[in-house]
């Protein structure tokens, strides 16, 4: 059984307002016991591995958004037999509501609602604002261990075409939209990384060419929460020039910030088609024959495409 | 095992890494970080004497002295204050280490430490080799540090 759906008067401008909840919300909710029954799951997943054994949210267990849902053998997700394992031992059941958490803004708890999505998970949450804002209002952590029931969870294949792009895909997409959420600079190629984050090994530095910049945390308001929808309206049909109804892909560099911004298309504006890239930058600014644009400007597809 | 030629200190923490099943060595990184002292409050109040380590994914900060060696013989020893903030434990872990493992050593000591010494606490699969880069850089940048100190004597 589904957990009620949060009403207030800024979810309900959105397209799916049954994606989000806010910390009131989460509040409630533990308060009237609805993890203790299994009907709610709150997970955290952070950039820090360790962050969440420095206090967490009573109740909520932890997923690490590279040990657990990668598959650095072939270098993809996890596949159907290992999410469900994960998922059992984590208490989540197919019909699970899950909340996810996590610092950040919500960049890799977004990006494991993504991942969720791969599968299919029904109805998978984000909580608005993360980790930062359920601290900044002073509500309980605890270093508790959470103890969990261990669940059934079906083995359910992974269906990537809806949500995720590959390069070749993306190649196929050119001509149509593009977002890039990653930093100016590494938009127009002056970096290959976030400012104060390693090198990752592209070897060129620019964007696909015809993609719109618009970084991800713009889609954030300063406490984290996402920003409403007249907001991201400006933001993605004014100055990106998206059309509703458009096929839309996002790219940043590995895919996380991405999955934020997906998130914000997809649910909170309501495109039906939007992609995430998680080969991202790493992939495309090294892939061979592929073509990049440097510089400010969007560029254009390159010709006999 | 290579951490017979580390420094003591460092050895003895290298090895209670390895004695660890993976997940414990998370939870002793952790006390790491929980143990990490705070720069003085000279060092504080002055950021700009610490450099920051920009391959570590959170914001850390180091800087190293000298002082004249304990047993009065005129040699140096290398003094190290880090500053992370607490909601980077992972990053605050790996300065833990450093600091408990090379505070006090001399330039020397500090120099012969190998580079790749962050591969042998084991952490690396359940850190991921993206976060073990910061601990790499970390332990490099005191090294470049240690190197550029005035010749001794």
């Amino acid at each position: 059984m589904p957990y009620s759906v949060e009403q207030n008067e800024k979810f309900a401008g959105y397209a799916h307002p049954e994606r989000l909840v806010s910390t009131e919300w989460l509040a409630a909710a533990l308060e009237d016991g609805a993890v203790g029954n299994g009907q709610l799951v709150v997970v955290e997943s952070d950039e820090d591995v360790l962050l969440y054994e420095t206090g967490h949210i009573p109740g909520a267990v932890k997923i690490d958004w590279h040990t657990d849902l990668n598959d650095e053998v072939t270098r993809d997700y996890v596949d159907g037999e290992a999410f469900a394992a994960l998922a059992s031992a984590k208490g989540i059941s197919r019909d699970s509501t899950v909340v996810i958490y996590g610092d950040k803004s919500n960049w890799w708890a977004a990006y494991a609602l993504w991942v969720f999505t791969l599968f299919g998970h029904e109805d998978v949450r984000l909580l608005d604002g993360g980790r930062d804002k359920w601290i900044a209002e002073g509500r309980p952590l605890t270093t508790d261990k959470t103890a969990v029931a261990p669940a059934e969870y079906p083995v359910v294949e992974r269906n990537d075409a809806p949500i995720r792009a590959f390069k070749d895909d993306v190649l196929a997409h050119l001509g149509k939209p593009l977002i890039d959420v990653r930093s100016p600079e590494e938009y127009t190629g002056q970096r290959t990384h976030m400012p104060a984050y390693p090198e990752e090994g592209a070897l060129r530095g620019g964007h696909i060419p015809t993609a719109a910049s618009i970084p991800w945390a713009r889609a954030a308001a300063e406490d984290g929460t996402y920003r409403d929808r007249s907001e991201l309206e400006a933001l993605y049909l004014g100055e990106a020039g998206l059309t509703p109804g458009d096929d839309v892909v996002a790219y940043c560099r590995i895919g996380e910030r991405s999955s934020h911004t997906w998130f914000a298309l997809k649910y909170l504006l309501g495109f039906e088609n939007v992609r995430n890239y998680d080969g991202s930058w790493t992939e495309w600014g090294n892939a061979v024959r592929v073509p990049i644009a440097r510089g400010a400007e969007r560029g254009t597809v390159p010709a006999g495409k | 095992m290579t951490s017979t030629a580390l420094p003591t200190a460092l050895a003895e923490i290298v090895d209670d890494f390895q004695a660890l099943e993976e997940s414990e060595r998370l939870q002793l990184l952790l006390e790491f970080s929980r143990e990490l002292p705070d720069p003085p409050a000279r060092l504080l109040d002055h950021p700009e004497l610490l450099e920051q380590v920009v391959e570590c994914q959170s914001p850390l900060f180091l800087t190293i002295e000298t002082e004249p060696a304990a047993d009065q013989s005129g040699a140096q020893s290398v003094r190290l204050f880090f500053k992370a903030p607490p909601e980077a434990p992972t990053t605050r872990g790996f300065a833990g280490v450093l600091h408990e493992g090379l505070d006090g050593l001399s330039p020397a000591e500090i120099l012969a430490v190998p580079d790749d010494m962050p591969e042998l606490l084991g952490l690396t699969r359940a850190i991921t080799p993206l976060r073990m880069r910061g601990m790499t850089a970390m332990l490099g940048r005191i090294k470049r540090k240690v190197a550029e100190l005035p010749q001794q004597g």
